[in-house]
């Protein structure tokens, strides 16, 4: 990997507008996520779909970013690696002062079981369980015992608002309210970041402000926010935006002025 | 991952599928039934034999001094059967070592044994009874009492006279509506007087053992039991088994010095018990029971492939949740642990509503039949570990699959 870090095309900085430089960027305790010249490619039926092409990123803890861009910009790609779901097939990745590129699928599952909550389109709740039992499970895999698991996923749910639906299953529950039960089970382990994959894609606008709301606030109680989506409305509750382009980072702006960006970037892109 | 967790998953997936965990269980479900039935029917068998069969002819701390076994379970070869014959037969003088070597507490009855026709003046045509003379000492080794009458005294044996105690059957068939006490009773031409009406012994595989006559040792039926100065056998009773070992030592030896044996040669007489012919039950049953276990097996079988095929599809309908779990932390190794778990709790409710149904179905043969079923406790014992095995085996390969899986893969699926 180190050779590979070396190797990595630092010199495409050139090509973006970057906002922060990671070239002086050290991996530690400051850092939530440090990215050096990530790449990742596909082998799909013998055509390479270099899918992330060296990307560069570093977020410091407490930001709150949104990651943009078109279908086939790689954003997936991207959020699968942040998430340690895959592993790149070039590059560094230092998750919470932590080298992980190249660890092991069950120091993976360690990884995403401590640092990581996942918050999916879909939700993704276990459907036969209920709220409590959804929101306990990174508890199970972490090995914590079960009434400090009750107590703490109990915890969760009425931070979110739902101390009423413990026993809910998924399926008596709106919409909305399985969103904020999947907020609850990605925040049960205090993780080091809350990855967000189209949070909002399912729900109607309304229910999309009301989890924006949620995450606005976890964002104010110091909690590292990463949300991947299409929706420029959506970027906009975020601090910082970077759009991906061809497995390239496009532009990464601060909220400065970015309404106007958005503004131009939703009718380029998504208009 | 929790045990527990996995096991209630497990149930509940049971209790919401009903019909559909039945389907799957019913291979595991009907072999541990048959395990179950199987091998209790065997047992009852052993048992069966044990007490009423075996009890009956040879009584408990009992041995029979014989020519040859009388009870032959299982194969003897031609040679063995040539070889018996070629013995040398008990004789009237070996009673008196016999019975002087016997340790205290022991008694000795000389039995000589011979199918013969029977007849009475109350019925038309004779009929063939089990016919023995027998020393009087026969009634109290064989627990044999009567219902009527009395059974004859040491002066009638030593005088040899002629009355006769007989069984159930013979007391019906000859003495239709009389009461055969002081009747008479004809073999070979020579009447007897019927003193006794023995006990019903019952019957043992559909045959009747209440077909037989006693008379005393030395009564003319004697003459027609065994040539001259020949008897069938000496059958010896002790208090206890360890005086049981004592007697039989002394037999053997006084038998063998009779006989002028020397040390290498072996016996060529035999000192029958009943163990020893239950040997012969024990390596039939050995047989049963192995079939008992096999026959199961391929419902075993089968149902450790739908189990597995089940728990494929689970997989495959899991698969979303596969990658939820992974992504919150779940290893290859709770995956595995998971989708085993599952597996072997699913197949173990199936093994023991087997067993269950096993029980009943035992419970039933022994209301219906005569055969007395009885449930082993290792048969429910290996019923369920079996139960639980087949699980484990059938979940093997659906759960390194789900294991396997790629998380982004299993998180697309829906």
């Amino acid at each position: 990997m180190t050779n590979e870090l070396e190797e990595a095309p630092l010199s495409t900085t050139a090509e973006r507008r970057a906002v922060t430089s990671v070239s002086g960027v050290t991996p530690g305790q400051e850092w939530a996520i440090v990215a050096r010249g990530l790449k990742r490619e596909y082998d799909m039926g013998g055509e390479i779909v270099r899918a992330l092409r060296g990307v560069d990123l570093a977020v410091r803890r407490n930001e709150y970013v949104a990651i943009m861009g078109p279908s086939g910009s790689g954003k997936s790609t991207l959020m699968n690696l942040i998430g340690c779901l895959d592993t790149p097939d070039a590059g560094e990745y230092w998750l919470n002062g932590q080298l992980v590129s190249g660890m092991s699928d069950d120091a993976l599952a360690h990884v995403r079981n401590k640092e990581i909550g996942f918050v999916f389109q879909t939700f993704n709740l276990l459907p036969r369980s209920t709220a409590l039992q959804n929101v306990e499970l990174p508890l199970v895999y972490a090995g914590v015992s079960g009434d400090e698991r009750r107590q703490r996923a109990t915890e969760a749910l009425e931070s979110v608002e739902l101390g009423s639906r413990l026993d809910h299953r998924p399926n008596e529950l709106s919409g909305g309210q399985r969103q904020r039960v999947a907020i609850a089970r990605a925040l049960v382990n205090r993780p080091a970041i809350l990855l967000a994959d189209e949070p909002t894609g399912n729900l109607d606008s309304r229910t999309s402000e009301d989890i924006m709301r949620v995450f606005s606030g976890l964002s104010d109680h110091g909690q590292t926010v990463i949300m991947v989506t299409h929706e420029p409305d959506i970027a906009a509750h975020a601090r910082r935006v970077i759009v991906l382009r061809d497995g390239l980072v496009e532009t990464d702006e601060r909220r400065e002025n970015f309404h106007e960006r958005l503004s131009a970037f939703g009718s380029s892109v998504v208009g | 991952m929790a045990f527990f967790e996995a096991v209630k998953l497990a149930l509940s997936q049971i209790r919401v599928q009903k019909l559909k965990s039945f389907f799957t269980l019913l291979g595991v479900m009907i072999g541990v039934m048959f395990l179950i039935a199987v091998v209790s029917i065997v047992e009852g068998m052993g048992k069966y034999m044990q007490d009423d069969i075996m009890g009956k002819i040879i009584p408990i701390n009992t041995f029979n001094l014989r020519q040859r076994p009388a009870v032959t379970i299982g194969n003897v070869t031609r040679a063995e059967w040539l070889s018996w014959n070629r013995r040398p037969r008990i004789k009237d003088e070996d009673i008196a070592p016999v019975v002087a070597a016997l340790p205290p507490g022991s008694r000795a009855a000389v039995v000589s044994e011979e199918q013969l026709s029977v007849e009475s003046k109350y019925v038309a045509k004779p009929k063939q009874v089990d016919a023995s003379n027998v020393s009087y000492q026969y009634f109290a080794i064989k627990n044999l009492g009567v219902t009527e009458g009395r059974v004859f005294t040491q002066q009638e044996d030593a005088l040899g006279s002629p009355v006769v105690v007989i069984g159930q059957d013979v007391a019906t068939y000859f003495f239709p509506g009389v009461d055969p006490i002081g009747r008479e009773l004809k073999v070979g031409h020579i009447p007897y007087t019927v003193i006794g009406i023995a006990e019903a012994q019952g019957s043992v595989f559909g045959q009747s053992l209440d077909k037989f006559i006693v008379a005393p040792l030395n009564s003319p039926l004697k003459a027609l039991t065994n040539r001259h100065g020949v008897i069938d056998q000496i059958m010896v009773q002790s208090p206890d088994a360890q005086t049981m070992i004592i007697a039989e030592d002394a037999v053997r030896s006084v038998m063998r010095s009779r006989r002028k044996l020397m040390p290498e040669v072996k016996d060529n007489f035999v000192l029958e018990t009943s163990d020893q012919d239950l040997a012969f039950w024990d390596k039939i049953k050995g047989y049963l029971v192995v079939a008992g276990i096999a026959l199961p097996m391929i419902g075993v079988i089968v149902g450790a492939i739908v189990i597995m095929n089940i728990m494929l599809v689970s997989v495959s309908e899991r698969t979303a949740e596969i990658g939820v779990r992974k992504a919150l932390g779940a290893r290859r190794r709770d995956i595995l642990a998971q989708f085993l778990v599952e597996s072997a709790t699913l197949s173990t409710v199936g093994a023991i509503v087997g067993v269950l149904i096993g029980v009943g179905l035992s419970a039933l043969i022994a209301y219906l039949s005569p055969l007395p079923t009885h449930v082993a406790a290792w048969s429910v014992i290996v019923a369920v570990i079996l139960g639980a095995g087949v699980g484990i085996v059938a979940g093997v390969y659906p759960a390194s699959r789900a294991s396997r899986l790629d998380p982004i893969t299993a998180l697309r699926a829906e």
